[in-house]
């Protein structure tokens, strides 16, 4: 009988948690929402020494930290949402470390794609950008099969970048516009020109996504680190003080309003960029 | 029970409907200007705080701010809005400062190319030089736009596929064209479309936004929003660029 009583308990809570998130939701989309969020989730290392844990467990409550604010930003209407989970320059670290986040890495693949995940919910696709020729076998498979899986969705869009970096992605955009012009002209065709800036545009890992309307990083570091340079033209730079496992929905909400106030300005400045 | 409950929605006078609608407008309008009073309240008060301390800072009270040590800077870079590029004089009396604290290099941006008509044209008739860079007394001055961003890459792409057509040793061999990071920052040298890249961007406008900034060139480039170039002082200019000497980069390590 106490075990009966006690169960619906726990439910009604999340009914009305639930309630209230969708009531502010709705007084948020009073303004202007962001169609496309891009997160730099720094600072799971620093959180763990802070919480005084096991440095991987850092990283595992990161990922719990990942899958409520992508629950946030699809209940908020949120299309797009770009993570940057692995760079390329993160293979300079300890080869027990990457091998280690190698492995948590196909562990959370793997959960994203079982039937009680986010994924399902909100019948998400799935992209990963990045060079994937440069991660272990096991990883790159389990990565192209989430794509194949979740290619026929029509939900939101959850980009994971891993073995990422900007300068790595445009490089890859202007030698398949190179092989493209190619394989179209004939020996001794003069290409000036030929390769326009929309030619790249097409040819980036990013091509089926909108510009990222906000890029946050957080634990209060103010550089890009290689991510999304072509594609933050207009995007509003944040970089909240605090660690990502510490990321929620109140931080959530005020890098919202934030965008909200500079949204006319940056609209503004987008448009004249298209007319010229 | 949903049953009758949908019906009797149905049956409702659309008038009624039509009101609910209405207040309910107005009471999440209400709800969301009340939310955008508290960060305003927020942001004024971290606003008056920095004016504060960068007044302080400017009357040369503070030691730790005068004579900054800037090793790790070679080459500092500025966006300014457009809008706010219009009045030469801010944008010259910066320069001023950053020379006094003895910057070497500076790149200058804004998305239009207002720097250039403004600014590069004194430098053109002053030092008889190109107009995206020029030396003035102990610094270098490069100024960009929009243009010399992706476009530049552009460029660069075609650079690297007309040497490559011309090229029938690479071409006979059945080759794709595979480039490398520093084949595409060698052509970009070769077009003219290369230059150092900044440790650190201010921005000065009303976001934080690089607005198009050479992409390439900005990989690990601290950002720093300074506000608005119509509010500029020494001071804030000053504590970026004592923050950004304490800094400590992994490069992803």
């Amino acid at each position: 009988m106490e075990k009966h009583s006690q169960r619906p308990e726990p439910k009604n809570l999340n009914s009305v948690w639930r309630f209230l998130r969708r009531c502010l939701f709705s007084v948020l989309s009073f303004g202007p929402m962001p169609k496309h969020i891009a997160f730099i989730m720094d600072g799971n290392r620093r959180y763990a020494k802070k919480m005084q844990i096991k440095e991987g467990s850092g990283h595992n409550v990161g990922f719990t930290s990942l899958v409520s604010s992508l629950q946030y930003c699809y209940e908020m209407g949120v299309k797009y949402v770009t993570v940057y989970a692995f760079s390329i320059d993160n293979f300079k670290r300890k080869p027990e470390e990457v091998g280690s986040l190698m492995h948590l890495m196909k562990e959370k693949i793997d959960q994203l794609l079982e039937e009680e995940s986010i994924v399902h919910k909100f019948g998400l696709k799935l992209n990963f950008w990045g060079s994937l020729d440069l991660l272990p076998e096991p990883i790159r498979s389990a990565a192209e099969k989430a794509m194949v899986h979740t290619a026929n969705n029509t939900g939101p869009v959850l980009s994971i970048c891993v073995a990422y970096t900007s300068t790595n992605e445009i490089l890859r955009a202007i030698n398949k516009s190179c092989a493209r012009f190619e394989d179209k002209t004939g020996e001794g065709s003069d290409p000036a020109n030929s390769i326009l800036v929309t030619d790249l545009e097409e040819n980036l890992d990013s091509a089926s996504c909108s510009e990222p309307d906000i890029v946050i990083r957080t634990s209060g570091e103010t550089r890009l680190s290689n991510f999304l340079l072509w594609q933050s033209t207009f995007s509003h730079l944040q970089s909240p003080n605090l660690f990502w496992p510490e990321f929620s929905l109140r931080h959530l909400i005020w890098s919202i309003l934030e965008y909200q106030k500079v949204y006319p300005y940056l609209e503004a400045r987008r448009k004249l960029c298209q007319e010229s | 029970m949903y049953l009758a409950h949908g019906i009797t929605r149905a049956l409702a006078p659309p008038v009624q409907k039509f009101q609910s609608s209405i207040i309910l407008k107005w009471i999440l309008g209400f709800c969301w200007y009340l939310l955008h009073l508290v960060v305003s309240l927020v942001d004024m008060v971290c606003f008056l705080n920095h004016l504060l301390l960068s007044s302080i800072i400017s009357t040369g009270l503070l030691r730790k701010y005068q004579n900054l040590k800037l090793n790790n800077l070679n080459c500092l870079a500025i966006v300014v809005d457009s809008e706010e590029a219009e009045d030469i004089t801010k944008t010259q009396k910066l320069l001023s400062w950053l020379s006094s604290i003895d910057v070497k290099c500076i790149t200058l941006y804004d998305l239009q190319g207002v720097l250039k008509r403004t600014i590069g044209n004194d430098f053109k008739s002053m030092t008889n030089t190109s107009l995206r860079e020029c030396k003035m007394s102990k610094m270098t001055v490069e100024i960009l736009s929009l243009s010399d961003g992706k476009e530049g890459i552009a460029k660069a792409a075609n650079f690297l596929i007309s040497k490559y057509m011309k090229d029938d040793s690479l071409r006979c061999n059945g080759t794709k064209p595979t480039f490398s990071e520093s084949q595409v920052s060698n052509a970009l040298e070769a077009i003219g479309y290369k230059g150092p890249d900044p440790e650190l961007l201010l921005v000065y406008g009303p976001a934080r936004c690089h607005l198009g900034f050479p992409p390439w060139r900005l990989r690990y480039t601290e950002i720093i929003h300074m506000g608005s170039l119509r509010f500029m002082n020494y001071g804030s200019l000053a504590r970026a660029l004592y923050d950004f000497s304490k800094k400590n980069q992994n490069y992803g390590k």
